[in-house]
């Protein structure tokens, strides 16, 4: 059993992926002369002597080769496609199909002129490499055949070369090595044609790294318009719903106090104590779901959210906000997000007995700096618990800068870059 | 006295009426939106709207609009906007224009009904009632003026005449004589070098003042 399965895995392995390799050269080979074809197309009908003649005739088919490009480049990627199973991805934002605007676009594009290097250099010299292959391997094929071909030979040529056994095994032998050794050549070919095809077809390291950092881009700020969006949408929910209901209650509470005058002091209690609950649970819920993200945020801007914020500190706090535009909702909501949460960890933190917050644009860059003079200490690496972390985060996913300088006994900086492009 | 409401929450908007009816008012228009809002003013002349800030379709200042609306066309009626949150820039707006007959109160001091009552009664006829909310930010802003000159007991008599208290209700919420809060009013109308004319018209002024909206 073992002998078995051992055996021809061992002895066929090498040429498991060689037919692929070599079916992938015949369609290689097969293009190019096709190109080939076309080069040579007016040599065949007629020899030019005149020199305007012969450079019409080297001139007018390179120039379709070259004008077939694009075209090339799309059956060379079904080649690699079909036979080999490789995506050669095509570079971002180049038109590869033939037409005027599309054709000038790719000879002027560092893709295309490298698409081109690879249609006339790469291209014809693998195709010759793969030439030579099928050369060797119907060689190795006729040569490892030998017995067979010596059969059909007449008997008397036998009769006459009576040593050709010995001889034959030989051949035998070279043929079937030379069988070994095409296989292996025809799949080194066909990496070769592939780490080519990859590098000239494709797109350029630098240039797949910036379509990547474009499409992390664009998918993150998706993310983080998302979140926004979710808050957004939560704060709308619990307005519409939870707190007006908490404010309802509050008040049928309240109107129970002022109007039912002749109940027992104890159902009067319970009501009192009702009531004082129900106003903390709607104070207590309205700090919350204004710290989500506040309506005039939205529709007022950051002055007017943050001087709301501002406004409800125990401490007291210099605001100063100037702006000449809006930044992106996005922007405002991190920029409100960090300035009210750095706020209410002066407050619960810093025991300090005042505040500074100033908010500008210079160059495209929000620039936000909040200032108290508590005790410091704080801890950006979060370690302590403070949420510095999480701000930090928030701030970095919108490409921000965020640093808090904290000495023991203060004063405690937190200074907020944000980008705010127009 | 005659009210109309605008608010979208219908649970809150039945606790308003019943607090209005308490407090002495006819309703005689309970509206979801600032359109209906609007309309139902101009076929009831009310003597006051009580208004909610965050209204349909877009769920921002369609109240605060409303309330500028309201006032511009229709002197005579009053408006007490309410809302979840106080915003200093809504208060602006509202009061920049007239600051007579308006209030700015947070919905959770509908829950003290009393209070509220006395609130509505007061804008209704023709007073201011800002939450101290309002007044605190509102006040946040200053830097230098004359409301420094204020003791810190001072400035609390005129936050709570903001807030549209009579004198004894003022004496009231301090715990000191109502001869003690006239004694203050007094200081704070010289200290604001307002001009001797009717005790009402000082009153107003001095609110004005200390809201900064008012520079005479």
């Amino acid at each position: 059993m073992r002998f078995k399965t051992w055996q021809p895995d061992f002895l066929w392995r090498p040429f498991g992926d060689a037919g692929r390799a070599i079916a992938f050269h015949c369609v290689g080979i097969a293009i190019q002369s096709g190109v080939l074809l076309v080069l040579a197309l007016p040599w065949i009908y007629f020899v030019p002597t005149a020199l305007w003649a012969v450079t019409v005739a080297v001139v007018v088919p390179s120039a379709a080769v070259v004008l077939a490009g694009p075209l090339l480049t799309r059956v060379q990627r079904a080649r690699f496609r079909e036979r080999l199973g490789v995506v050669v991805p095509a570079p971002a934002g180049l038109a590869e199909r033939p037409g005027r605007p599309g054709i000038r676009q790719w000879l002027r594009s560092a893709p295309g002129r490298r698409q081109l290097r690879y249609h006339l250099l790469a291209g014809p010299l693998c195709a010759l490499g793969g030439l030579v292959v099928l050369v060797l391997w119907a060689t190795g094929g006729a040569a490892a055949s030998i017995y067979v071909w010596l059969w059909v030979t007449p008997w008397q040529w036998r009769a006459e070369n009576a040593g050709y056994v010995v001889k034959a095994a030989y051949v035998t032998a070279a043929g079937v090595a030379l069988l070994y050794a095409s296989a292996w050549l025809a799949k080194a070919l066909a990496r070769v044609d592939t780490r080519a095809a990859n590098t000239l077809l494709g797109p350029s390291r630098e240039e797949e790294l910036t379509r990547r950092v474009a499409d992390l881009a664009e998918s993150r700020a998706g993310v983080v318009d998302a979140a926004d969006a979710e808050r957004r949408r939560i704060e709308r929910d619990l307005h519409d719903g939870a707190q007006q209901r908490l404010v309802a209650l509050a008040v049928n509470l309240g109107l129970a106090k002022a109007t039912l005058g002749d109940l027992p002091e104890e159902a009067r209690k319970v009501i009192d104590e009702a009531h004082r609950e129900a106003k903390e649970a709607v104070a207590e819920l309205n700090d919350l779901v204004r710290g989500l993200h506040p309506a005039v945020l939205e529709d007022r801007g950051l002055d007017a959210a943050l001087s709301g914020v501002a406004a409800r500190l125990p401490v007291p706090v210099r605001l100063s906000v100037s702006l000449r535009r809006r930044p992106s909702p996005t922007v405002e909501a991190v920029a409100y997000f960090v300035v009210s949460e750095t706020l209410t960890n002066v407050v619960k933190h810093a025991r300090a007995s005042s505040a500074d917050v100033t908010v500008e644009e210079t160059r495209g860059r929000l620039l936000i700096a909040i200032t108290d003079d508590g005790v410091g200490g704080a801890d950006p690496s979060g370690v302590s618990g403070t949420g510095l972390t999480g701000l930090a985060k928030r701030v970095a996913s919108v490409d921000g800068t965020f640093s808090c300088r904290s000495p023991l006994g203060g004063p405690t900086v937190v200074t907020v870059e944000l980008p705010c492009a127009p | 006295m005659r009210a109309v409401i605008a608010e979208d929450s219908v649970l809150l908007r039945i606790g308003v009426v019943k607090v209005l009816e308490m407090a002495g008012f006819e309703v005689c228009a309970e509206e979801a939106d600032a359109a209906g809002l609007l309309s139902a003013v101009e076929e009831h002349r009310p003597d006051i709207a009580v208004v909610d800030v965050r209204m349909p379709p877009g769920y921002t200042d369609e109240g605060v609009r409303a309330a500028l609306v309201i006032r511009r066309q229709w002197p005579d009626t009053s408006v007490l906007l309410l809302s979840q949150y106080v915003e200093e820039r809504y208060a602006v707006d509202l009061l920049a224009a007239n600051t007579s007959g308006v209030g700015y109160l947070l919905k959770q001091r509908i829950a003290d009904v009393e209070e509220f009552a006395e609130s509505a009664r007061t804008v209704a006829a023709g007073g201011t009632a800002l939450d101290p909310q309002v007044v605190s930010q509102l006040l946040m802003r200053r830097h230098s003026d004359p409301l420094d000159r204020l003791t810190p007991r001072e400035r609390d008599v005129l936050e709570l005449m903001a807030g549209g208290r009579s004198n004894s209700g003022i004496a009231a919420e301090l715990v000191v004589s109502e001869s003690a809060v006239a004694k203050h009013i007094n200081s704070i109308f010289t200290k604001l070098d307002l001009p001797r004319a009717d005790a009402d018209h000082r009153r107003v002024l001095a609110v004005l003042r200390f809201l900064g909206l008012a520079n005479t």
